[in-house]
C-alpha cells in the first residue's frame, strides 16, 4: 500500500506541535503566577505565599523540562519534513526564529537554574530578578512566534523575487494584520489554562483534606484570575474574529458554516457540514445572530465558501470552533460561580460539588487551547503561508513509510509522556496534602 | 570583499561555536546520564544534582547551532536533516527521554523511581549514540553502502565514550567522597574509548574526502598543522597519567587539580573540533554543497548578525553567571 507521505507529514506535525503547545501554554502564565507567589511573599511576609510558590515551582519545572524537549523536535522538524518552507520564506522566518532562540530560549533557560535551586545561593533580590527573567523569556518566545506564525497567516510587508519572499518593512513583517489579535488571545488562553490548573489541583487538594493555608492562597488565586480573564478573552476572541472576516474571509466562513454567501446568517450551535452537497446537515442554528455578531448588523451579508477557490476543510473548522467556544462558556459560569462563594467564606467552605467541577476542569484550558489552534491552522489551509506556498509544495522527500513510522514513535511517546504528566501531577498533589495534613496533627498534639 | 561573501562565513562560524559549546556543555551532562547506573542510589541524585541547574541551558545551544544551519543555510538544513531523517529520530526521543526523567524521577512516586533512572540512562546513551552516527554519516557526505554505515554506527560508540569522559571528569571536579573515586574510574576506563574516537575520524574523514586529504597532506600545510594531532596526543597522554595520580591524591584527601581532567578534555574537544572545522570549511555538507551556495540572502544574515552581536555577550554573560552560582561542590539539590 502507497502511504500518502504528505497527509502523514502533516499528522506528524499537527501530533508534535499540539503536544508541545501544551507546555508553554502552562509556562507562559505560571511563570508570571509565581513571580505573583513571591511578590506577594516579599510584601507580606506571609509563609502560605512562599508554600505556594514552593509547590507551584516544582510545577513549572516539570513543564518548562516538556516544553524544552518538545520544543527541541519542533526545530528539526522544518529540515526533515518541510524544506521548501525555509527555501521560500526563509528570509523572514529565519530571523524570527533566530531572535526567539536569541533573546527569549537562551534567557528563561539561563535563569531557570538559579530560580528553581538557587534561592539559598543568592540573594533574595536576585532570586526574584531571575523568576522575573523567566517570566519574560518565555513571554519574549511567545512574541516571536506568535509573530512568525501570524505572518503566515495574514503575510505583509515583503516581496516575492525569483520565488523567495524579501522583506520590504521589518515592522510590517512583525506586526502583520492579525499578530496583535492572536497575541493577545494566546497570552489571556495561557493565563486561563493556568488559572484553571492552579484551581484544579488545589481543588483537589482540598478534597485531600489539605486545610494549609498556602493552598488556599493558590486556589483564590487561580479562581479570581480565571473570573477576571474570561470576559477579556471573550472580548478579545471576538475581535480575533473580526479580523478574520477582514483578512481571512474563507477561514471565517468555514467557521461559522456558510457555504453561500448569505444575509441575515444563522449562528450555527449544531450542524454537519457536508462537503459532497456543499451544505450543512441537520442544522439548527439562532436566526441572524451570526450576521450580528460579526458585522453588528443583523441583516449584514457574510461572504459564504463558494466566492473562494480554495478553502479549507469546513467540518473540523467548525466543530473545533464550537468546543472552544463551548470550554470557554463553562469556563465563565465555572469561574464566576466559584469566585461568587469565595466573596463570602473561604477556600475551606467551598461547596464541594464546586470542588469537583473544578477538578473536572484542570485542563479545560488545553481542551480550548488546542481547539483554538485547530480553527486558526487547518482554517489556513491550503495554504502554509497564506497566497504565497501552500503545505503540498513545502513538503520534504520523506518517504511516506519512513514517516509513518516516526509518526508512531512520536505518538507512542507522546501518549506516555502525558500519561506521567497528568498523574505526577496529582501524585505531587496528594503528596502535599498528605503532608500538610501531618503537618496540622503534628500542631494538635503539641498544643 | 562584499557581504555575500563573508556574512555566510562568520555564519558559518557562529554555527561551529554554538556546536562547540553545545558539544561541552550537554557532552558532560550527557556523560553523566551514561554514567548513572554505575552509581548507588545516593550517588545517582548527587549526579543528577550536578547538572540540575544547568542542562536546559545546556540544550538550548542545540537549538542554536540546528537553528543557525535551518536560518542562515536553509538550503543545506534541508539536505542534511532529511538525509540523517531516522538519527535525528532517535536523538530527539533520546534528548526527549532524558530531559523528562531528569523531573519525573523526583516527582514520581517511588516505586516508579528506578524506572525514570532506567529512562534517564537509556535516553542519554540513545542521544549520544544518535549524535555520533550523525556526525559519522556526515562526515562520508553521507555515503551509502556498509562500509560507511560501519564507520558511522563506531563514531557513534567513540562520541559516546568521549561524552562519558567528560561527564566523569565534571563529576571528578564537581563532587568528593565516595563518588569522585568512583569517577575517576570512569574517567580512566573512558579515555581508551574517546581517543580511538578521535584516531578513527582522523584517519577515515581525509580517506573518504579525497579534498580533505588534500588539504592536510599538502606541503607546507602539514607542518602548520601537525600541532593539532600532537596536542591531541599531549593532552591524551597528561590525561592518561594524571587520573591514577588523582586517585592517589583523594584517597589521600587532597582536592587539588580536581579540575585538570575536565579542561584536558575540553582541550582535546577543542582540538578536535578545530581539526574537524579546517577540514570541512568551507564546505557545509563536504563534497556537495559549500556555505556561499547553502546560505540566505544577505538581508536576512545582516539582520541576525546585529541580533547575535548585540544578544550573544550577554548570553555568555549571564550564563557564567550561573555556573559561578553554582560553583563548588555540588550539594543537595532543593528548590528554593
Amino acid at each position: 500500500m502507497e502511504l500518502d507521505a504528505l497527509a502523514l507529514a502533516r499528522a506528524q506535525f499537527a501530533a508534535n506541535i499540539s503536544f508541545h503547545i501544551l507546555f508553554p501554554s502552562i509556562n507562559i502564565a505560571l511563570a508570571w503566577v509565581l513571580l505573583f507567589f513571591k511578590l506577594r511573599y516579599l510584601r507580606t511576609g506571609r509563609q502560605a505565599w512562599m508554600d505556594a510558590y514552593g509547590f507551584w515551582v516544582k510545577i513549572f519545572a516539570l513543564s518548562f523540562a516538556l516544553g524544552v524537549v518538545s520544543g527541541v523536535t519542533m526545530s528539526f522538524q522544518f529540515g526533515t519534513n518541510w524544506p521548501g518552507y525555509m527555501q521560500t520564506v526563509g528570509n523572514i522566518a529565519g530571523p524570527l526564529l533566530a531572535y526567539e532562540i536569541l533573546t527569549a530560549f537562551f534567557l528563561e533557560a539561563g535563569f531557570l537554574g538559579i530560580m528553581l535551586f538557587g534561592r539559598s545561593r543568592v540573594s533574595e533580590r536576585v532570586h526574584t530578578l531571575a523568576t522575573l527573567l523567566v517570566a519574560f523569556g518565555n513571554s519574549l518566545s511567545a512574541f516571536w512566534i506568535i509573530a512568525l506564525n501570524s505572518w503566515m497567516q495574514t503575510p505583509a510587508g515583503f516581496v516575492m523575487k525569483d520565488g523567495r519572499a524579501h522583506v520590504t518593512s521589518w515592522l510590517e513583517v512583525i506586526f502583520n494584520p492579525s499578530m496583535p489579535y492572536r497575541l493577545t488571545h494566546m497570552l489571556l488562553a495561557s493565563g486561563l489554562t493556568v488559572a484553571f490548573l492552579v484551581a484544579g489541583l488545589s481543588a483537589y487538594r482540598l478534597l485531600k483534606a489539605d486545610r494549609s493555608a498556602g493552598n488556599a492562597v493558590a486556589l483564590k488565586t487561580g479562581v479570581w484570575l480565571a473570573a477576571l480573564l474570561i470576559p477579556l478573552q471573550i472580548l478579545a476572541g471576538d475581535a480575533h474574529g473580526l479580523n478574520t472576516m477582514t483578512h481571512q474571509p474563507a477561514k471565517l466562513a468555514a467557521i461559522e458554516g456558510v457555504w453561500h454567501t448569505e444575509r441575515g446568517a444563522p449562528l450555527l450551535l449544531f450542524a454537519l457540514p457536508n462537503a459532497d452537497t456543499q451544505s450543512n446537515d441537520y442544522a439548527l442554528g439562532i436566526p441572524r445572530l451570526a450576521s450580528l455578531i460579526i458585522k453588528h448588523d443583523p441583516d449584514g451579508e457574510i461572504r459564504g465558501l463558494n466566492e473562494f477557490a480554495q478553502h479549507p476543510p469546513v467540518a473540523k473548522v467548525f466543530w473545533s470552533f464550537r468546543v472552544m467556544v463551548g470550554v470557554g462558556v463553562l469556563m465563565l459560569l465555572a469561574s464566576w460561580l466559584t469566585a461568587w462563594q469565595l466573596r463570602r467564606r473561604d477556600a475551606a467552605g467551598l461547596d464541594r460539588r464546586l470542588l469537583y467541577l473544578l477538578v473536572g476542569m484542570t485542563f479545560a484550558g488545553w481542551v480550548a487551547t488546542l481547539a483554538g489552534w485547530y480553527v486558526t491552522e487547518i482554517g489556513r489551509q491550503p495554504w502554509l503561508v497564506t497566497g504565497v506556498l501552500t503545505t503540498a509544495q513545502a513538503a520534504g522527500a520523506a518517504t511516506g513509510s519512513m514517516v509513518a513510522g516516526s509518526l508512531l514513535t512520536y505518538l507512542a511517546l507522546y501518549a506516555g509522556l502525558l500519561l506521567a504528566y497528568i498523574s505526577v501531577l496529582f501524585h505531587l498533589a496528594g503528596k502535599a496534602a498528605g503532608q500538610a495534613d501531618a503537618a496540622v496533627a503534628l500542631k494538635e498534639v503539641q498544643a | 570583499m562584499n557581504a555575500a561573501y563573508w556574512l555566510p562565513v562568520i555564519f558559518a562560524g557562529l554555527m561551529g561555536l554554538a556546536m562547540l559549546v553545545y558539544v561541552v556543555l550537554d557532552g558532560f551532562d550527557l556523560g553523566v546520564g551514561l554514567l548513572l547506573p554505575l552509581a548507588d542510589d545516593a550517588g545517582k541524585d548527587r549526579m543528577v544534582a550536578s547538572i540540575g541547574p544547568f542542562w536546559d541551558a545546556n540544550e538550548t545551544w542545540l537549538v542554536l547551532g540546528a537553528g543557525l544551519l535551518l536560518v542562515a543555510f536553509p538550503m543545506a538544513h534541508g539536505v542534511v536533516f532529511g538525509a540523517l531523517y531516522i538519527p535525528v529520530l532517535l536523538m530527539l526521543v533520546g534528548l526527549i527521554l532524558r530531559g523528562v526523567a531528569f523531573d519525573f524521577r523526583v516527582k514520581a512516586r517511588d516505586p516508579h523511581r528506578p524506572w525514570w533512572n532506567a529512562i534517564f540512562a537509556f535516553g542519554s546513551l540513545l542521544a549520544s549514540l544518535a549524535q555520533g552516527v550523525m556526525l559519522g554519516r556526515y562526515l562520508t557526505g553521507f555515503a551509502d553502502g556498509a562500509l560507511p554505515w560501519l564507520f558511522a554506527l563506531l563514531v557513534g560508540a567513540g562520541l559516546t565514550a568521549a561524552y562519558a569522559l567528560l561527564g566523569a571528569c565534571w563529576l571528578i571536579m564537581k563532587t568528593e567522597g565516595a563518588l569522585q573515586r568512583q569517577a575517576l574510574g570512569w574517567a580512566r576506563r573512558s579515555v581508551p574509548g574517546a581517543g580511538l574516537a578521535v584516531l578513527l575520524v582522523s584517519i577515515v574523514t581525509p580517506l573518504a574526502n579525497p579534498a580533505i586529504a588534500g588539504k592536510w597532506f599538502a606541503l607546507p600545510q602539514l607542518f602548520l598543522l601537525l600541532p593539532l594531532p600532537l596536542g591531541t596526543l599531549a593532552l591524551f597522554v597528561v590525561q592518561w597519567l594524571a587520573l591514577p595520580r588523582l586517585a592517589r591524591r583523594q584517597a589521600a584527601g587532597n582536592d587539588s587539580y580536581c579540575w585538570l581532567p575536565f579542561a584536558t578534555t575540553v582541550g582535546m574537544v577543542l582540538l578536535a573540533f578545530w581539526g574537524l572545522a579546517y577540514s570541512v570549511f568551507p564546505q557545509v555538507i563536504p563534497g556537495r554543497m559549500d556555505i556561499w551556495q547553502a546560505a540566505s540572502d544577505p538581508e536576512a544574515l545582516w539582520i541576525m548578525l546585529w541580533g547575535a552581536l548585540l544578544v550573544l555577550p550577554c548570553i555568555i554573560g549571564y550564563t557564567a553567571f550561573a555556573y559561578r552560582v553554582f560553583w563548588g561542590k555540588t550539594g543537595t539539590l532543593r528548590y528554593q
